[in-house]
């Protein structure tokens, strides 16, 4: 763990999407990694790889509307000494689950899947395109690594981690505008998570567009006395136990937040992660176990508890239940 | 068995079409009878699916794919994924036959330890290419193989075996629209035709027919043949060998269960079963196994 009690500076403009973020770090990866190919079916301007589309057209295989056939082809991608970058909806991604956990994870294939669209950070598109299961569910496939950055600079970051990195990798980006969170000097490591506000009361732990949030909240309690610490999670499996156990036993209290099912995600894997090293309260702020709905990011994160005050709120619970 | 192990030497030996077809008959036999064996004393496996695709498989190892017992990661190999994974038990028998394993340890089909699972995996066994036994998935693979290998300009091809049954796989006819898209004319498929599925013959489950115009209206490269009569097995890989822009598929009209005579054409052998040691024994002798033999493949004590 390399993050000091310093927080950085919270940029706090709204910047790229997760997305676009990844387009334009995968296309600016290439040809540093002459093997990668990227997977893409006919969402390309979606995930965000038009960019490598237009960078690299030799390396970017269409495989049409057929996730099934692309996922497990990407597998044969890998077998021949290539390096594939599956990309689409997570929604999609679910749909072909079976085929990443056959011929990438059990064959332990170096193949990576890149989801967009996660959480209700979807928006408008409505709750049969809002993925609120995957983290749950590509956690649960054995090997499969499981990543959701927090911001644009992480998300670059990460896309190079994940090249890098040797084996399976499920990994979110987000459709909407994402709020810069980290400055240049930001670090990303597979497996670690990150103390990006330093506080004694209570740790929040969040993913994704949640980090924001949750620094939100810190800064809201801070205004109430309440001395919060943020950790960013970006890699919800191999979960950071050893942080993990450090901060509960240093905070005494614990509040996971996630765009996504309060089931079996980042709250999960933290409170498995506790309960056998350090138990203390946890408080899940989530989607609680229902489908989403047509709507901006925003009110949709009012409607279903997943806004900075929700966050605060949590955090007051947690503590409350202190021994 | 072929015995050149250097890339620059790979490729079979070229024997009289006779001999070679009696090289080949003789290969299928030892992957039938193995396969038979190893299901025995699993005590459970799927031996129709395994009989139906043994001559097929035999043609493939014996004549068509380049690939050596030691040269099992040259990159320059060619490439089989056995996509309907249950057949499992022939593939173990016809890599026995040809050095790839040893048969003896093979018979340990399904046991705690061993690296014979019911269906292939990658991480087991060197030479199994990818891991199979979810339908239509290996298909894909091999499509993956065939288009990497492409994009690397090796002139490696790819070939892969289907159920028919597995045909009812969407993932299937997603893999055969791409394949043609990409003119893969490196992948070569073939389907074990015989009729039949797990609970019922195809046609009562979900047809399949007409399959060839199925194939051909996906712009694929067609040859239907006799997937037990080994001289149109083989000129059926030399002309998809020759297939240029567009993927082939053999559709191979087989019998399940053939050579067991109690098995032939009957839907209850396709499923895992366990069978007696009457059984077996019934099977081997119908198969041309001599006493000592039988003996040999049934009741060795070491396992």
């Amino acid at each position: 763990m390399s993050a000091t009690a310093e927080a950085p500076a919270l940029i706090g403009t709204s910047g790229d999407s997760l997305r676009e973020a990844f387009g334009k770090a995968l296309s600016s990866l290439a040809n540093e990694f002459p093997k990668l190919v990227v997977l893409d079916a006919d969402i390309a301007g979606g995930t965000g790889v038009h960019h490598f589309r237009k960078s690299h057209p030799a390396r970017f295989l269409q495989f049409g509307i057929a996730e099934q056939n692309m996922m497990a082809a990407a597998g044969g991608l890998a077998a021949v000494g290539l390096l594939p970058v599956v990309t689409t909806f997570a929604v999609f991604c679910l749909r072909a689950i079976e085929q990443a956990r056959l011929s990438l994870a059990y064959a332990r294939r170096n193949a990576k899947i890149v989801a967009s669209h996660p959480g209700l950070d979807v928006g408008p598109d409505g709750g049969s395109a809002q993925s609120l299961e995957d983290l749950a569910a590509f956690r649960a496939i054995p090997g499969m690594t499981v990543i959701s950055p927090a911001d644009p600079v992480e998300m670059a970051l990460a896309t190079r981690a994940i090249l890098e990195f040797e084996g399976p990798v499920y990994m979110r980006t987000g459709r909407s505008p994402a709020i810069r969170i980290f400055g240049d000097d930001h670090t990303f490591e597979i497996g670690k998570g990150k103390i990006v506000r330093d506080g004694n009361d209570v740790t929040i732990v969040a993913c994704g567009v949640e980090a924001s949030r949750a620094l939100e909240a810190a800064k809201m309690l801070e205004q109430d006395g309440v001395s919060a610490r943020v950790v960013n999670m970006a890699t919800i499996k191999p979960i950071d136990t050893e942080l993990l156990a450090r901060c509960a036993a240093e905070t005494g209290a614990v509040v996971t937040a996630e765009d996504h099912n309060i089931l079996g995600g980042l709250g999960g894997a933290v409170a498995e992660a506790l309960a056998a090293t350090r138990p203390c309260p946890i408080e899940f702020v989530g989607v609680k176990d229902v489908f989403g709905a047509s709507g901006e990011p925003e009110e949709l994160a009012t409607l279903y508890g997943l806004t900075a005050p929700h966050i605060a709120k949590a955090a007051r619970r947690a503590i409350a239940r202190k021994g | 068995m072929p015995a050149q192990s250097q890339k620059t030497l790979l490729k079979h030996d070229a024997p009289s079409a006779r001999e070679l077809a009696t090289e080949i008959a003789e290969a299928a036999r030892f992957t039938r009878k193995h396969a038979i064996a190893s299901i025995f004393h699993a005590g459970s496996g799927h031996p129709g699916g395994a009989m139906s695709s043994a001559d097929l498989l035999a043609c493939l190892f014996g004549a068509e794919l380049n690939f050596w017992p030691d040269a099992v990661s040259d990159p320059d190999r060619d490439r089989f994924v056995l996509s309907k994974g249950h057949g499992a038990p022939a593939l173990y028998g016809i890599a026995a036959h040809h050095g790839f394993c040893d048969a003896r340890a093979a018979l340990k089909l399904r046991k705690l330890g061993s690296p014979f699972q019911g269906h292939p995996h990658v991480l087991d066994l060197p030479w199994v290419e990818t891991s199979t036994g979810s339908l239509g998935q290996g298909f894909s693979v091999a499509l993956g193989m065939a288009m990497g290998l492409k994009l690397q300009k090796n002139p490696a091809r790819v070939y892969t075996l289907l159920g028919d049954g597995e045909l009812q796989e969407g993932e299937v006819w997603e893999a055969a629209m791409c394949a043609a898209h990409h003119k893969l004319d490196n992948l070569c498929t073939v389907i074990d035709y015989n009729k039949l599925q797990s609970d019922d013959r195809n046609d009562a489950i979900m047809r399949l027919e007409p399959l060839a115009a199925k194939w051909r209206a996906f712009d694929w490269a067609v040859a239907e043949v006799n997937g037990h009569d080994i001289d149109e097995i083989l000129s059926a890989f030399r002309r998809a060998s020759a297939s240029h822009g567009r993927p082939a598929v053999i559709i191979a009209h087989t019998i399940k269960g053939k050579g067991v005579p109690y098995m032939e054409n009957l839907p209850h052998w396709h499923g895992s079963v366990r069978l007696t040691h009457a059984q077996a024994e019934e099977a081997l002798t119908a198969l041309g196994a001599t006493r000592s033999e039988i003996k040999d493949l049934l009741d060795v004590s070491d396992r």
